[in-house]
């Protein structure tokens, strides 16, 4: 996601003189052909997050399209103030990408994990959220995002992730995309988590029985309540599963809006737990540590069933 | 294209002046409204800037080609919006209700879609000079000429996100940039030298790049000519306005009571006589 993310905005830089794009020391020549084209519109703000949110506010109202852009921790919680009173609370443009996110670093240690920015953004005013699964869905956000006028977050992987849904048929910022039809449970799949759910979901199948349908989110504000509410009547039960605390995630707010209409449907959420790794080890491991990850989502699948079939829905 | 300023000679610019101090005291009494002292250590600042320096038409507030000003210490707005309204922005009798339920005139300035001639809601410290960085940078990148100006208070060095800003703008040789320190030697709770170690703080803006002045922030004629002297220096600029917190009224100046005091009617009209503002 990372090359895709750089190669879009170069092209994007092309068409659009007022993109400009702030990295925080980070991206090693993962730029040089922005800069090399469009140097005017490249600049290293240094290892200096707070200004540099600010700045991008500043270019925001004075009519640029700016994209601020470092790894994950240094552009939500690092710069928090700045992002919630220059860019959110003056309503400023800014495109705010995170790399390297959830667990992508897991090797770098919680210094670099980011598991709580859905829940830190969702209650400030003003800013999208967004979450692409794989390169043509970032792709896709990124350009609707940059000069819509509406500050946006977006919350990307690192490198190598599949695609998940060719390009041609990537869908944008609150649309859905499923990649396995199934009946008897619905896994709502938020950001790069994707691929443990379609594994669980195919699992599920072959080894369980289990019709799992496996519907992909790229949007955690605003949510698509409809959408939720109309899962509920096609879907025994719903899954939920991100790379993120479940304190105030994706899962709890879909938890809150179902139990505010009064609908009632076994559902369970999966995150990560409330509290720091202190152990290192690959993204998969991590997955695997916090209880995310295909195997996982399988257990928890077949459980959620387990209560619904003896409920009395 | 914005209006030239005024250029008023600079001795209208000091009955102006007391004029708005005493519209800041008396709307401090009426509304409970605090941080006199900050408001008039940097008034004069703010006439000079908005009658002197500032390239902005008050009846096309958001004119691309216009200068910004921000007022980073945003605890002084009292003083701002007594200068909006003199200058034209919007009338004087927005002002009235000031503070109230529902009213945008308060401690801290409202965003520049609520409020013309806002060019960012401060009031958080530190934020004022990285935003007006992204300003003066636009220009820039846009092609667009305009100069940024901020007002910041010395106490609002303390925030590590200002020095974060003078070290880009240095890099970048951001010569459209111009702030001015309320250099009232106070902070909230204490000396602004003591509290932290903000002395010697000119030299510390020269440090990080920055074309530097001492002036008398209190005579506009110092302030004139520091804008002259350095018009064509192609770095970032700091004025630091030597001031004196609570300037005009003899019993505010220098006492940081008046940080968060509100005035009695008594003390209004005390200090309506030593500003010569006939009652």
């Amino acid at each position: 996601m990372r090359n895709a993310f750089a190669a879009e905005v170069t092209a994007m830089a092309a068409e659009d003189s007022k993109l400009v794009l702030l990295s925080g020391d980070i991206g090693n020549r993962l730029f040089d052909n922005l800069k090399g084209s469009r140097p005017d519109q490249f600049m290293n703000c240094g290892i200096a997050e707070a200004n540099m949110m600010s700045v991008a506010a500043g270019m925001a109202l004075s009519g640029l399209h700016p994209i601020v852009y470092t790894i994950t921790p240094f552009t939500t919680t690092r710069c928090l103030e700045q992002i919630r009173i220059g860019v959110a609370y003056h309503n400023a443009p800014v495109v705010i990408v995170g790399t390297g996110s959830g667990l992508s670093y897991a090797s770098l240690g919680p210094t670099h994990h980011s598991l709580e920015d859905f829940s830190i953004f969702r209650a400030i005013p003003n800013i999208r959220v967004l979450t692409p699964y794989d390169a043509p869905s970032l792709r896709v956000v990124l350009r609707e995002a940059v000069g819509s006028g509406v500050p946006t977050y977006i919350r990307i992987g690192k490198k190598g992730e599949k695609d998940l849904v060719p390009q041609a048929e990537a869908v944008g910022i609150g649309k859905t995309a499923v990649v396995r039809q199934g009946v008897d449970i619905c896994i709502l799949s938020v950001g790069t988590i994707g691929p443990e759910a379609i594994a669980a979901a195919d699992a599920l199948r072959g080894d369980h029985g289990v019709s799992a349908e496996v519907v992909l989110v790229n949007t955690v504000k605003p949510v698509d309540h409809e959408l939720i509410s109309s899962l509920t009547k096609r879907f025994r039960a719903l899954l939920t599963v991100e790379e993120h605390s479940t304190n105030g995630g994706f899962g709890e707010y879909v938890s809150a809006h179902l139990a505010q209409k009064d609908i009632h449907v076994p559902v369970v959420c999966l995150g990560t737990r409330d509290e720091f790794m202190h152990t290192v080890g690959s993204q998969s491991y991590a997955r695997e540590y916090f209880g995310i990850d295909a195997g996982s989502i399988v257990t928890a699948a077949k459980e959620c069933l387990s209560r619904a079939t003896g409920s009395t829905r | 294209m914005p209006e030239a300023p005024i250029q008023h000679g600079l001795d209208s610019l000091t009955s102006t002046a007391q004029t708005l101090r005493h519209r800041i005291i008396k709307t401090s009494h009426e509304s409970g409204t605090p941080h006199l002292g900050s408001c008039l250590s940097c008034v004069d600042l703010l006439v000079f800037f908005y009658w002197q320096l500032v390239s902005i038409d008050p009846k096309n507030p958001t004119d691309p080609a216009r200068d910004r000003f921000i007022l980073s210490k945003g605890h002084a707005a009292p003083a701002l919006f007594q200068v909006l309204a003199e200058r034209g922005f919007f009338e004087r009798s927005a002002l009235e209700g000031y503070g109230e339920n529902g009213s945008l005139f308060g401690e801290h300035p409202p965003t520049p879609n609520a409020l013309p001639g806002i060019e960012a809601a401060t009031g958080s410290l530190g934020h004022g000079l990285p935003m007006g960085l992204g300003m003066a940078l636009a220009s820039r990148i846009s092609g667009t000429p305009y100069s940024v100006y901020a007002v910041l208070s010395d106490g609002e060095c303390n925030e590590g996100s200002n020095w974060e800003a003078a070290l880009l703008a240095s890099a970048q040789k951001v010569s459209n940039l111009t702030i001015a320190i309320d250099y009232n030697k106070w902070q909230a709770t204490g000396r602004s030298d003591e509290v932290l170690g903000l002395s010697p703080l000119a030299d510390k803006w020269r440090a990080f790049g920055w074309c530097v002045t001492e002036i008398d922030g209190h005579n506009f004629q110092d302030m004139a000519d520091a804008v002259a002297k350095n018009r064509d220096d192609p770095r970032p600029k700091a004025i630091i306005a030597n001031t004196v917190k609570g300037r005009g009224v003899s019993f505010m100046e220098d006492d940081n009571n008046w940080h968060y005091r509100i005035p009695t009617a008594e003390e209004v009209d005390l200090a309506a006589k030593e500003l010569g503002i006939e009652a």
